[in-house]
């Protein structure tokens, strides 16, 4: 084998293991085991951990049921879970807040945009600035609530105390006022999240060579040109997939919620991710958790099939 | 030409500066805080640098008071080294697999793997919850460290970097008599170091920082990570801000230690692969 092999190698690697599959079973034998063993504990654990559940999810939705009772306690309910959804008043703000939440995904992007382009060639320090935008993202985001928590308290928190001083009497209350709550959560969220995103807009502006640049400038363009026509369609992947995580991002809201707000004042905030926790695990609806689970996954799926399709399409490479 | 240019850089520079140290100021207000009396917190205009110091106190309280904040530091301490370690490695084996052992079910299997990816976590937290009752996972530390041993998404990264090694290497060492255990351990391994260790932050990261899962798969006080602490110290401190910003400033410090360390790794490997936790 191996004087056959020496023959090959350095040329078509490819066909010497085609070449090997097809002549030699025992080798085959031997690499269908190597793989399997190598593979087998992310499949053990992907296929216990995600597969079985997300079948059981689907399964679950159709279901009247707690944790309490025993498993043969189930009742089969039809598509009723799907229906109290549409019924359920929490629901449809959950649906409603995540949407108005997907504003913060573009205006993320725009600040972060504006913030890598003057770091990639207008300032020193640049490693400093790097760190310092980044520093939310790397944050827990209990600890990141907690401080905006008190920075946002209506009599004392520095930011009122700040607005009072300048004149203003009645600022609002922040995230103890239903009509500020999720504005608040949103402004957290943005400043939390321009790290990342600055971060990709960072590399996607470094790998876009000098020479665009400079051909432009022998052409005389301005400094608005090279922007559109040469930084924004550089950036076009880089822009394609921070609004496609930003997006997927915000259906995963959970962790500022349970935190800060808990979904209040009066349902101000609530979430889908919130909505399934507390129906889940405080109000223990089994079944009516699990329907919001299959919305949930649905709504990534369509993102995730957009970006697919999307790719091809809007991106200039 | 070239020194007005310099100037309008530094012009820029400080104007950029000013912008961050706002960014900044949530955190720098923690610092702060943590140092103050508590008299001193919601004093305006706010006291940048405290005038009374109370540091030592506070965050003697926090770590040497009433509750357990050392037991808490451990227990997140032992969970995200033990996950890192652990899906660092199956990523890696997995990613090995999918890559550089040719066997015919791989890219079905790896296909597999990567439709998982689009699973929003939260959409199968009831059924996981159902399943570790059931195992005796629920609330133990061995359950919350398999939750975060299987990333696709480690898997997905270190293969692209698996694929990066020339097929020669692999076959040289088959030649030679090698397994594919040692090439893996001895040639592919090695070579995908730098990979390595950035996955291996960013699960650091990502561990330390997870709330969700501990909140749901955790429910003795005694096996809480800072995170869920953190929580419960800030509900039962509710009046005790300085307390509550040597809490925070604890539980951030271990992260802000490991990013200004692999601060290359980071930036770099998100940079790269356009990860998110």
């Amino acid at each position: 084998m191996s004087v056959e092999a020496k023959s090959v190698i350095g040329n078509v690697v490819e066909n010497v293991k085609d070449v090997k599959i097809k002549k030699k079973s025992g080798i085959e034998k031997k690499e269908n085991l190597a793989g399997l063993l190598f593979v087998s504990p992310m499949l053990l654990g992907v296929g216990i951990l995600t597969l079985l559940p997300i079948i059981a999810t689907f399964i679950l939705s159709f279901a009247d049921w707690n944790f309490i009772m025993g498993i043969t306690q189930i009742k089969w309910v039809g598509l009723d879970n799907f229906k109290a959804l549409f019924e359920n008043e929490g629901f449809l703000k959950s649906v409603a807040n995540n949407l108005l939440f997907l504003l913060t995904v573009p205006l993320t992007m725009i600040f972060s945009l504006l913030i890598a382009i003057v770091i990639d060639k207008h300032v020193y320090m640049k490693s400093y600035f790097k760190v310092a935008f980044f520093m939310p993202y790397i944050s827990s985001i209990v600890a990141i609530a907690v401080v905006w928590q008190v920075l946002f308290n209506p009599t004392d928190g520095p930011i009122n105390q700040f607005l009072f001083s300048i004149g203003i009497e009645n600022p609002p209350t922040w995230i103890a006022d239903p009509n500020f709550a999720l504005i608040s959560v949103m402004l957290i969220q943005i400043w939390a999240a321009i790290g990342f995103n600055m971060i990709l807009f960072l590399a996607g502006l470094q790998s876009i060579s000098k020479e665009l640049y400079e051909a432009a400038d022998m052409d005389g363009a301005t400094a608005w040109d090279k922007f559109k026509n040469i930084m924004l369609p550089a950036l076009s992947p880089t822009t394609f997939f921070l609004l496609i995580t930003g997006i997927i991002g915000t259906f995963k809201v959970f962790d500022l919620i349970a935190v800060l707000t808990k979904g209040g004042p009066i349902n101000s905030t609530t979430m889908l991710v919130w909505h399934l926790y507390e129906s889940a695990f405080v109000n223990l609806k089994i079944g009516y958790a699990s329907a919001i689970a299959v919305i949930l996954f649905i709504f990534v799926l369509i993102i995730t099939l957009l970006q697919w399709v999307g790719q091809k399409k809007w991106v200039n490479y | 030409m070239e020194k007005k240019f310099t100037l309008r850089k530094l012009i820029i520079t400080i104007i950029t500066f000013v912008v961050s140290i706002a960014f900044l100021l949530p955190f720098i207000w923690m610092l702060s805080t943590s140092f103050k009396i508590e008299a001193d917190v919601f004093k305006f205009p706010v006291e940048w640098i405290p005038t009374r110091w109370n540091g030592l106190e506070n965050f003697k309280e926090v770590w040497l008071g009433q509750y357990p904040f050392a037991l808490y530091y451990w227990n997140s301490i032992k969970v995200t080294v033990i996950t890192t370690v652990i899906s660092v490695t199956v990523s890696a084996m997995a990613a090995y697999g999918f890559s550089k052992v040719n066997f015919p079910a791989g890219k079905f299997l790896f296909l597999i793997v990567l439709t998982t990816f689009m699973v929003p976590q939260q959409s199968i937290l009831v059924p996981q919850f159902i399943l570790y009752r059931y195992l005796g996972l629920f609330d133990s530390h061995f359950g919350l460290i398999l939750l975060g041993s299987f990333s696709v998404l480690g898997t997905f990264m270190l293969r692209q970097f698996f694929m990066g090694i020339h097929s020669d290497y692999i076959d040289a060492a088959k030649i030679d008599g090698a397994g594919h255990f040692r090439i893996f351990w001895s040639i592919a391994l090695p070579i995908v170091r730098p990979a390595i260790a950035t996955y291996a932050i960013l699960r650091f990261i990502w561990t330390w920082n997870d709330y969700q899962n501990p909140l749901i798969f955790l429910r003795t006080d005694g096996l809480y990570t800072i995170q869920l602490a953190m929580q419960k110290f800030t509900s039962l401190n509710g009046e005790f801000y300085s307390l509550i910003m040597a809490a925070a400033v604890s539980a951030i410090l271990p992260l802000v230690i490991v990013f200004i360390i692999g601060q290359k790794q980071v930036i770099e490997g998100i940079a790269m692969g356009g990860v998110k936790g």
